[in-house]
Order: C-alpha cells, then sequence, then structure tokens
C-alpha cells in the first residue's frame, strides 16, 4: 500500500514534468481543460455543492477512467464537459475554446443504448453524419466502416428493440464515434451488460481507442475495467464532489486483459485503488 | 396425506390458471373472443328481422332489413336529392379531413414549441383552455354567423375541435422526451431546425397519432352533428332530411354508413401507429 501510494506522487511528477516541457504550450491548447469548476444547486431547503473547484487538463490521446463512490459527482463533472450543464462557477475548454453548449466536438455515450427507436441501426450510426450534410456516398461509406468495426454488419438494417442489449451499446458506440467527436464522454457505458458481453466490449473499446487514438473520458464503477483500459485513473469523493486521486495507470498497454490480470502488481493496484474509493465512507 | 393432496391441487389450479392465462394470449382465445362478438351480432341481426317480419313494431320505428338494403341500393343507383351516396360521403370526408389535415400542421408545430418554451405555452395556454371543454356546436353559431352555411364555417369548427386534443398531446409529449434523447441528439451535431425534424417530432409520433385518434373521435361526432343542425350536403344532412320525410330506412342506412366510417378511419389510424412504432407493444 504505501509503496503504491509512492509511486502515484511519482505519477503526479511524471505529469507536471510533461507539462511544463518545451513542447507543453502548443500541446495545451488541444484536449480537455477545466478550471475551477464548481457546481451547486438548490435541494429546496440548502444550496448544495456537487463539485469543487475541480481543476483537470486532459490531454488528446489520453484514456482517462473515472471512478468513485455514488454521489460522487462523476455524471455530473461529465455534464458538465459535454455542455449538458452549466456549472455555477469556472469554465470548460476544449481545443482552446471555451465549451458551453454540446457539440459534436464531445461526443457522449449514455448508460443506456439511447438510441433512435425509429431508426435502424445503420441509419442511427449516420445520424451525425447527416447533420453535417456529408454527401450521401461518404455516408454510406463511413456506416460500412463503423458497422463492420463492431461486428454489427448483418444487422444494419434491422431497428434498434430487434436486438440485444451488448448490440445495442456497440450501436451507440459507433453512432458517437461516426459523428467524428474529438473527445468521447462514456458514462458507465458497460454497467448494464452481462459479464460476458462486458469483457467483449472492453477489448472493443481500447481496439477503437488504440485505431483512433481519441482522448476518452470514461466514467466507471468497476476498478477492473479502469484498470484495464485507461492510461489514466482518477478517484473521486462526495461531499462535495472532488477529484482525491490522478494518476497515470503504470499497467497501461502491458499486455492482454489476462496478462494484466495475472500480474501481482494488478491485485496491489487494484486493492489500493479499491481502498481509495471506499475510504471517504470510513 | 391429505396435506399432500391440498398442495398437490393447489399446485395443479395454479397451473391451470397459468395455462388459461397463456391460451388467453395465444390465437385460440383471440379466436373465441372473436367469435363470440361474430354470434353476438349475427343474432342481433337475426331478431331484427324477426321482430320486423312478425310485424311486433311498427316498421317506421324499426324497418326491416330488406327496406334498409332497398334504400341503400336505390341510393347508390339514384342518389339522394340529387347527389349520390357517394358524393355525400365524399363531402363529409372532404370536411373532416381538411379539417384534420390543418390541425395536425398547426397544433403540431405549435405544441411543439409550447413544449420546449414556457413562456410561450402561457401566451396560448389560456385560449385553449377556454374553448377546450366547450361542445363545439355552442359556437358554431359564431361560425355561422361569421362565415354562413359553407364549408369554411364546418371545416373551422372541426378544426377547432380537433385542434385542442392535437396541441395537448403535443405539448405533453414533449416535455415528457427524456433529456437524455435531447443531449445525445445535441452532442451528435443535431441543432436549430434539424433538432425538431429529426429527433423530437419522430420521438412523439407515436403519441401524436393516438392524439390524432382522439382528435378524429371529436370532430367526427361534431361534423355530424354540425351537417344536422346546418348543411345542404353530407351523409350527417342526409340522415336528418330523411327523419323530416319520415324515412327511417334511410336514417337506418345513414346512421349504419357513418358508424362504418367511424370504425374504418379508426382502423387505418391504428394501423398507422403500428406501422410508425413497431417498437412499442400494442
Amino acid at each position: 500500500m504505501e509503496s503504491i501510494g509512492h509511486e502515484k506522487s511519482a505519477n503526479k511528477k511524471i505529469e507536471r514534468g510533461g507539462e511544463s516541457g518545451p513542447e507543453a504550450s502548443a500541446a495545451s491548447e488541444r484536449g480537455i481543460r477545466l478550471r475551477e469548476i464548481g457546481l451547486s444547486y438548490w435541494n429546496g431547503k440548502a444550496e448544495e455543492e456537487a463539485l469543487h473547484r475541480i481543476d483537470l487538463e486532459i490531454a488528446p490521446g489520453e484514456f482517462v477512467a473515472v471512478l468513485g463512490p455514488s454521489g460522487c459527482g462523476k455524471t455530473s463533472l461529465l455534464n458538465v464537459i459535454a455542455g449538458y450543464i452549466r456549472p455555477s462557477g469556472g469554465s470548460v475548454t476544449i481545443n482552446g475554446r471555451p465549451h458551453t453548449a454540446p457539440d459534436s466536438e464531445v461526443g457522449v455515450v449514455f448508460q443506456q443504448p439511447n438510441l433512435f427507436p425509429w431508426l435502424s441501426l445503420a441509419r442511427n450510426i449516420e445520424f451525425g453524419l447527416r447533420m453535417k450534410n456529408r454527401p450521401k456516398q461518404e455516408r454510406q461509406a463511413r456506416v460500412a466502416y463503423f458497422l463492420d468495426m463492431m461486428g454489427l454488419t448483418s444487422s444494419g438494417r434491422r431497428l434498434p428493440h430487434q436486438l440485444s442489449g451488448g448490440m445495442k451499446q456497440r450501436a451507440a458506440i459507433a453512432r458517437t464515434l461516426a459523428a467524428e467527436p474529438e473527445i468521447v464522454l462514456l458514462d458507465e457505458p458497460f454497467s448494464a451488460l452481462d459479464a460476458l458481453t462486458r469483457e467483449n466490449m472492453q477489448s472493443h473499446l481500447r481496439e477503437i481507442w488504440c485505431q483512433t487514438g481519441k482522448c476518452l473520458f470514461f466514467i466507471t464503477h468497476d476498478v477492473d475495467e479502469a484498470l484495464l483500459l485507461a492510461t489514466r485513473l482518477i478517484v473521486m469523493h462526495p461531499g462535495p464532489g472532488r477529484i482525491v486521486e490522478d494518476l497515470s495507470n503504470p499497467l497501461a498497454g502491458s499486455g492482454s486483459f489476462e496478462e494484466i490480470r495475472s500480474g501481482r502488481e494488478y491485485a496491489e493496484l487494484r486493492r489500493w485503488l479499491i481502498g481509495r474509493i471506499g475510504h471517504h465512507a470510513g | 396425506m391429505n396435506q399432500d393432496h391440498a398442495a398437490g391441487s393447489a399446485r395443479e389450479s395454479a397451473g391451470k390458471v397459468a395455462v388459461r392465462a397463456a391460451r388467453r394470449r395465444s390465437g385460440t382465445g383471440e379466436w373465441l373472443y372473436r367469435s363470440i362478438s361474430a354470434g353476438v351480432v349475427l343474432a342481433v341481426f337475426l331478431l331484427w328481422w324477426l321482430v320486423s317480419a312478425r310485424q311486433w313494431v311498427n316498421p317506421l320505428f324499426l324497418p326491416s332489413p330488406a327496406a334498409v338494403w332497398a334504400a341503400f341500393t336505390d341510393i347508390v343507383r339514384e342518389g339522394y336529392k340529387g347527389e349520390s351516396l357517394l358524393s355525400h360521403i365524399g363531402t363529409s370526408m372532404r370536411r373532416l379531413f381538411l379539417a384534420l389535415g390543418l390541425a395536425f400542421v398547426t397544433a403540431v408545430p405549435l405544441g411543439i414549441l409550447c413544449g420546449r418554451f414556457r413562456w410561450l405555452r402561457a401566451v396560448f395556454d389560456p385560449f385553449v383552455e377556454f374553448y377546450r371543454p366547450l361542445p363545439p356546436l355552442a359556437y358554431y353559431t359564431l361560425l355561422i354567423l361569421w362565415f354562413g352555411i359553407t364549408d369554411v364555417s364546418k371545416v373551422l369548427l372541426l378544426f377547432l375541435g380537433a385542434f385542442a386534443p392535437l396541441f395537448i398531446t403535443a405539448v405533453f409529449s414533449v416535455q415528457r422526451l427524456s433529456a437524455d434523447r435531447i443531449n445525445g441528439a445535441k452532442s451528435l451535431g443535431a441543432k436549430g431546425w434539424k433538432l425538431y425534424v429529426f429527433v423530437i417530432f419522430p420521438s412523439i409520433l407515436p403519441e401524436l397519432l393516438t392524439g390524432l385518434r382522439t382528435a378524429v373521435g371529436v370532430s367526427y361526432a361534431t361534423l355530424v352533428a354540425a351537417e344536422m343542425v346546418a348543411a345542404v350536403s353530407g351523409v350527417g344532412w342526409m340522415v336528418l332530411d330523411a327523419s323530416k320525410f319520415l324515412r327511417s330506412d334511410i336514417m337506418y342506412l345513414g346512421i349504419i354508413v357513418m358508424a362504418l366510417i367511424a370504425v374504418a378511419i379508426d382502423l387505418i389510424i391504428r394501423m398507422l401507429i403500428r406501422r410508425v412504432s413497431p417498437w412499442i407493444e400494442h
């Protein structure tokens, strides 16, 4: 436990070092930048603080997993980044521009597939490109590409209600990616799936991240999922919601899921993370 | 032993209930239901035939089925008061569908906007809530005063009758739309009119068609009444005119025709609802 604690602070140092490096000023333009984000709302009796002075910078190509007990404000934070909620204080900057309303630059994958039930899978995936008035040929080619990537080619003409939960969630991810966002926010996208489908989807997501190099902001309550997928781990605590841990994942990309899981470091890190997540209750 | 037996029979009866429930859902139950309906209709028809054949009732009150059929063939061949039956029906339908079409293209966009913007709803709500509970015939006199016994006054009357249910359906279904649906669409790049045309309208279309069913009910009832109050053509007028000459055979015929038209319209709308929303269980 102690040793990992040290490691964590070492990682933090590495990150800070990267920030102040020579190409930092150009690099910091891209990606997500949160400045002193605060969020409070009136709960009927008193002002309640959901997020407290959150500062966060996420570089392009990072895969960030956000962990924390329920009520720690992780979904609120996602809603602020997406532009769904206006923060009570602070600012969200995406690729150097202030981001105050949802647009296609920041894609979102929800806990539920949230597909349009009246559109076929292919038409769902095509939706973002239609909104951008892309020519038909290009749309068809991109839809075919994403259907193939998700293994949904034979189901493209079917309506969402005719598909299994896993297929729907894959289609939802494809729909978000097809709209060509710079940044993808995912809110516990696999929590409603069964264990087998979930593992399948996790490797899918990692493949996609490797292929596209998109910046992913991934909320999960599953420590294993975070350790297997993310390059950076963030832990939030409630009352008010704040970031208490921010470290890069030493296991990132160090092999297949099986290899990562069987390592000694994995078990230690896992135990430490679970302790950090649950600590606030004590 | 005794207890065993009791438990066994309880299990058995539970099984029977399950089987009965299954049968109700299956084809055999449906078949039984329909054959009961058909049998009862046939029995009433036979009773009608018997009563008039035995002259138990004055034919002025209850003409024989043969007389009604004769009136039907006669009117189909000769028309009623210089106009064919089809043209009377056509006149009524033109009034009905013109009004419904007008109501749909005005009440739906306005209702959607009022559902999205509270202040706009505040503008229209008092007027809709004022006239909605009124029986349409109450203001029909005003419409006749302004527009005379023309199709304009009738179409306007039916339009007002259909407007309120469609408007209210649109307002409430827009308000009930999930935030995820709207937010997700915005993050895929839908904005401005595109959000309304490609997301909000198709989202509430099933509810709108259900609202249309209500609107048809209201305006059809109003149509017949309006034609009886003041008209020189139409099915409703035909029935009223026939009553002045004590032609009960034609009155019965007209009533049957009106009922069949209503059932047909309702069937068409129900088919349409199933067509556009296959994901909803009916």
